[in-house]
């Protein structure tokens, strides 16, 4: 794998942001190239967020995705604005428990995953996005598991390291689903 | 070496001010650059400095000559609307002979704008900041290491010209996050300003730190002494970064944000065999007129990419003077062009080339 964009969309306060960090971190361990580029404007709680996570071997051209390799997506408004730009043979992940439609492309990959659902049931009410980045990691392999930990480690900061366990054990269910 | 970190652009500006020895920061918070200042009122107390939040832009730049004045060094930060309020303090610090750093974080204009990423304030920052002849030193960064790196060079230049510098940015590179390496800190180096208004305690003369001259002779000689200094800038620093320019027949002109999205456009470009380049300018002022200069032979068309309606390009225009054509490409008001946008020019002028 040499370059891949990626593009992370949902509902403000989903932890969207926070995905793309954890990934950008990751890559940074990695050694790669790798630029994180958040939406900003008068956002707010349930407004839309997304951001731009762009990896290469090479220096990163433009950090706004455009056109995703793929799309993490974790609301309707998301999946219906960015689906139409993800490329062809491309992969948009959802989160199935909060968007209830099917992908209507045929020449792109889609997986579904039960993201906060899965979290909610294993007591980690709000990990969604990290169980969605698990499955990202799964199906793109853009970093080692060594790395994705210690990018999830960098992504904390030290007054809220009682969180990493929680979000370590979502990253894992997001692999095993 | 410290450790690589992934710090946000706006964050990476104002921790590279204290790693220089910045120990002052007065401004006002304005989106796409307020996380500078918030990450200075949390740091600045902390190290012995001073972070003030003032009443108004026109108050901090004011704040910022005084502090100039007094021989320490001094930073501000803004975004557009803010530069506007800041025009007249600006030019009595260049008619005082004063260092200091003044960031802006573009966004689109005019006017209130909006708050996403622009680059309509060339033609401000370059030519036409205020009242009066003078000029800024005026450095654009592309990735927030460069912004690091830069932060540094601007207040040493400006130190050494006696003169105030500008780092042009914008929201994108404001807000985004990359990998960096912060410099060593530097402990701040006030004492070589001999011409400051320190305090002496009547060991010397005074010092005298002033914009007025109501004799014309004697200001005209002041700035006409000032132009001497600025030719001799020209002559020295003028800085540019070439991109696979050696062998094109395009040659892109554009810096910041946008020289980022051409970088993109041309590596597309060359995947179709056209033979595309670029020239990025890293200071705007002065304008790397040398290194556009030394292409003008073998280009058979330049284009100029900006976030405005175009502004850079007069100037890439004057170097070439009409050796070859010089076209434009942009977008304005906070669109962010997209490669293959910029990737449909390049296709379109070759062409016309063949």
């Amino acid at each position: 794998m040499s370059d891949l964009n990626v593009l992370f969309a949902g509902f403000g306060g989903q932890g969207i942001l926070f995905s793309g960090k954890v990934m950008a971190y990751a890559a940074m361990m990695e050694g790669k190239e790798l630029s994180w580029l958040p939406s900003y404007g008068p956002e707010m709680r349930g407004g839309t967020a997304s951001c731009s996570v762009c990896i290469s071997d090479k220096a990163i051209g433009s950090p706004l995705v455009v056109n995703p390799d793929v799309l993490v997506v974790m609301n309707l408004p998301s999946l219906e604005k960015f689906e139409n730009d993800v490329v062809p043979g491309g992969i948009i992940i959802i989160d199935s428990s909060i968007v209830h439609k099917e992908v209507a492309r045929t020449d792109v990959r889609v997986v579904y995953v039960d993201a906060s659902r899965i979290a909610e049931e294993n007591g980690l009410k709000g990990a969604a996005n990290m169980v969605m980045l698990g499955r990202l990691f799964k199906e793109t392999g853009f970093c080692s598991a060594e790395n994705l930990d210690l990018g999830l480690q960098k992504s904390i900061p030290a007054r809220k390291a009682n969180l990493l366990e929680s979000n370590r054990k979502a990253i894992a269910l997001g692999i095993e689903s | 070496m410290n450790e690589k970190v992934l710090m946000k652009g706006n964050e990476a500006i104002a921790e590279a001010a204290i790693a220089a020895g910045c120990r002052h920061f007065f401004g006002y918070p304005i989106t796409p650059q307020t996380e500078v200042a918030a990450y200075m009122s949390k740091r600045m107390p902390k190290i012995g400095g001073v972070y003030l939040q003032a009443e108004s832009e026109v108050a901090s730049i004011n704040m910022v000559l005084g502090a100039g004045a007094a021989g320490v060094r001094v930073m501000t930060s803004t975004s557009s609307p803010g530069i506007s309020l800041m025009a007249e303090g600006i030019s009595y610090i260049a008619g005082s002979d004063v260092p200091c750093l003044i960031v802006n974080v573009q966004r689109g204009g005019p006017g209130l704008g909006g708050i996403q990423p622009s680059q309509a304030d060339y033609f401000q920052a370059t030519k036409s900041t205020a009242h009066g002849d003078f000029h800024m030193l005026v450095f654009a960064p592309s990735t927030v290491q460069e912004t690091v790196d830069m932060i540094a060079m601007a207040f040493d230049l400006g130190d050494k010209y006696r003169m105030p510098t500008m780092v042009l940015s914008d929201g994108m590179l404001g807000q985004m996050m990359e990998p960096v390496v912060l410099p060593e800190p530097r402990e701040p180096d006030n004492d070589s300003k001999d011409w400051a208004i320190s305090g002496h305690k009547g060991k010397r003369e005074h010092n005298v730190v002033n914009s007025l001259y109501i004799n014309p002779q004697e200001l005209e000689t002041l700035v006409k002494a000032r132009f001497e200094k600025y030719a001799e800038i020209k002559e020295n620093h003028q800085i540019a970064e070439e991109y696979l320019a050696d062998d094109a027949d395009i040659i892109i002109v554009a810096y910041g944000s946008s020289s980022r999205v051409s970088r993109s456009a041309i590596d597309a470009a060359r995947k179709q065999g056209i033979k595309v380049g670029m020239i990025r300018p890293i200071t705007l002022w002065p304008f790397p007129e040398k290194a556009i200069e030394k292409h003008v032979g073998h280009a058979k068309a330049f284009l100029s990419v900006e976030m405005s309606m175009g502004q850079m390009v007069e100037d890439v225009r004057l170097v070439v003077n009409g050796r070859a054509p010089v076209e434009f490409y942009g977008r304005t008001g906070g669109v962010i062009p997209t490669p293959n946008e910029v990737l449909e020019q390049i296709v379109r002028i070759n062409g016309g080339v063949q």
